[in-house]
């Protein structure tokens, strides 16, 4: 595993289950047992109609490109090196967008609408990190 | 609702000159800026009953603010969400002098960005200054490197993606603003460009070139309000606020399209409260942290309908002279952006309502009303809007 020069996720109770998913490859949202919206980021009470009554659900993985931008410039340590990349935000299958970057292409062949799909890059023992890729 | 408009004047304004002060603290800009805005009203310390202050580096900033100046106010804010704060302290100062809390409220801000080598736009997490992200949403966001001129960036793309405008359609905001920034002595950049110049500039984070984003540099200011009674003893003609509205824009949960964005919401009760129109507005003050701010803004404001900001800047009209002229002063694109820009949008309109620079070609003909319209945080995340409507006698 080589070292990871990036910031990491703090983990705590209400994030937990998320960070645990992706650690075993899993994508996983959050849907409203009393108003059945889902919701991302994860939190400890939905954020629509504030019920705790909240599950976790597997996403399917998939999405499409929102929107993107390619970054050339970024001080900060773990990404001033691996300029250009893609931030991208993407729309998930069950309507949620999410942050990630777009990886496994080429920068410039990235398109709004372009379908993608999860993939994940271990940090530690204890994290792994949630990316997209083209499907 | 009690009739807020007109309930406060604008009596006294300060820019500090300066754009560069490695030998200077935060406070002490402040304190400067203070100083020579309540020289300008006619005012002076004792008349101070409230204080409005916002800040990115000083813990407390009404606090030590407080301290620094050796003053006791009786109505404190320091109500932070970015470089809009400032229009959100006129609209809350407003409300606490109609409420008769207070009589006379100084607003101020300062910063040392540039002195401090700090990177406002691609600084990523480090622009927090601490290397641990919070559980959320700093844990889902900021390990994938965003940069505020990324998330500005995002907005820019979807909007072109949606509505085909065009990279020289964004440069024209830049370009425009460069002019009025050569007629500026104070401004950082005088030297007028092209479109060519900046669709030509190194991309930043794409489609977004260096010429579509704002300067850095240190700087500061203040503002005095006043109640009606207490303005029509001061120094200066009154700059009337006519009306105020505050939102704030975020994700929703993942579902919110931000190409909508805060301006949205907080432009339907400034206008109502003011009782006037778009075509009454005589100029405009557009937080220009990127040029897609300012077509953002415009559209969101409902000077021109969604999707068409980019053919509203084009051909001279945000120029002085044009339709709507904005940021006569050269704004965050040219003439300083100290990390939280809101202040700089109450002063230049305040002075082109003053009619200050009559007899120049700075002085927008037969100004009467002007809007500012603060935005702070950032469009592709979540933000501020804060909008304020000025007018004169």
């Amino acid at each position: 595993m080589p070292e990871w020069n990036k910031p990491l996720p703090s983990v705590v109770g209400e994030t937990k289950p998320y960070w645990d998913s992706c650690k075993r490859g899993d994508l996983v949202i959050q849907k409203c047992d009393d108003c059945d919206e889902y919701q991302f980021y994860p939190r400890g009470i939905c954020s629509n109609c504030w019920s705790n009554n909240i599950q976790w659900i597997k996403s399917t993985g998939k999405g499409t490109v929102w929107t993107y931008t390619v970054t050339y410039q970024n001080r900060t340590h773990g990404f001033a090196q691996d300029v250009p990349y893609v931030l991208a935000l993407v729309e998930l299958d069950e309507g949620v967008k999410m942050f990630t970057n777009i990886v496994e292409c080429e920068p410039s062949s990235v398109q709004i609408g372009m379908s993608v799909e999860v993939t994940f890059i271990q940090a530690n023992n204890q994290i792994s990190v949630p990316y997209f890729r083209p499907a | 609702m009690v009739d807020l408009k007109r309930g406060a004047a604008i009596v006294g304004i300060n820019e500090h000159i300066t754009r560069y002060s490695p030998d200077k603290s935060e406070l002490q800009i402040q304190g400067e800026s203070v100083i020579k805005a309540l020289e300008d009203a006619g005012l002076t310390k004792n008349d101070v009953e409230g204080l409005f202050t916002a800040s990115s580096s000083i813990r407390n900033s009404g606090l030590n603010l407080a301290d620094y100046l050796n003053m006791y106010p009786k109505y404190v804010d320091n109500t932070t969400v970015g470089g809009g704060s400032f229009e959100f302290h006129l609209s809350h100062a407003l409300t606490a002098i109609a409420a008769g809390r207070i009589n006379c409220a100084v607003i101020t801000y300062s910063s040392l960005a540039r002195s401090g080598g700090v990177s406002v736009g691609t600084g990523g997490v480090a622009r927090f200054g601490h290397p641990r992200l919070d559980p959320s949403p700093d844990s889902f966001e900021e390990l994938y490197g965003l940069t505020t001129v990324g998330l500005y960036a995002m907005i820019a793309q979807r909007h072109m993606h949606l509505y085909g405008t065009t990279s020289e359609q964004l440069a024209q905001v830049a370009v425009s603003t460069r002019k009025h920034a050569s007629m500026n002595p104070e401004a950082l950049f005088r030297t007028p460009i092209t479109v060519e110049d900046v669709v030509n500039a190194r991309v930043i984070s794409s489609p977004l070139h260096l010429l579509d984003c704002c300067v850095i540099t240190d700087g500061g200011g203040a503002v005095v309000v006043a109640s009606p009674e207490l303005a029509r003893s001061c120094k200066q003609n009154p700059v009337w606020v006519l009306g105020v509205g505050e939102a704030l824009a975020h994700q929703g949960a993942g579902k919110r399209d931000l190409i909508e964005i805060a301006a949205k919401q907080s432009t339907t009760p400034a206008f109502a409260m003011a009782g006037v129109t778009h075509k009454d507005i005589d100029m405009a003050m557009i937080y220009d942290s990127f040029t897609i701010t300012v077509i953002e803004t415009l559209e969101d404001l409902g000077f021109c309908k969604k999707g068409e900001g980019g053919d509203f800047v084009s051909g001279g009209r945000i120029e002085i002279g044009g339709e709507l002229p904005i940021n006569t002063d050269g704004g965050g694109l040219s003439s300083n952006h100290p990390g939280m820009r809101g202040i700089f949008l109450l002063l230049e309109a305040t002075r082109q309502l003053r009619h200050q620079f009559e007899g120049t070609p700075r002085q927008v003909p037969n100004c009467n009303i002007a809007l500012c319209h603060g935005t702070g945080g950032a469009l592709g995340s979540r933000h501020s809007g804060g909008t304020v409507i000025l007018g004169r006698d």
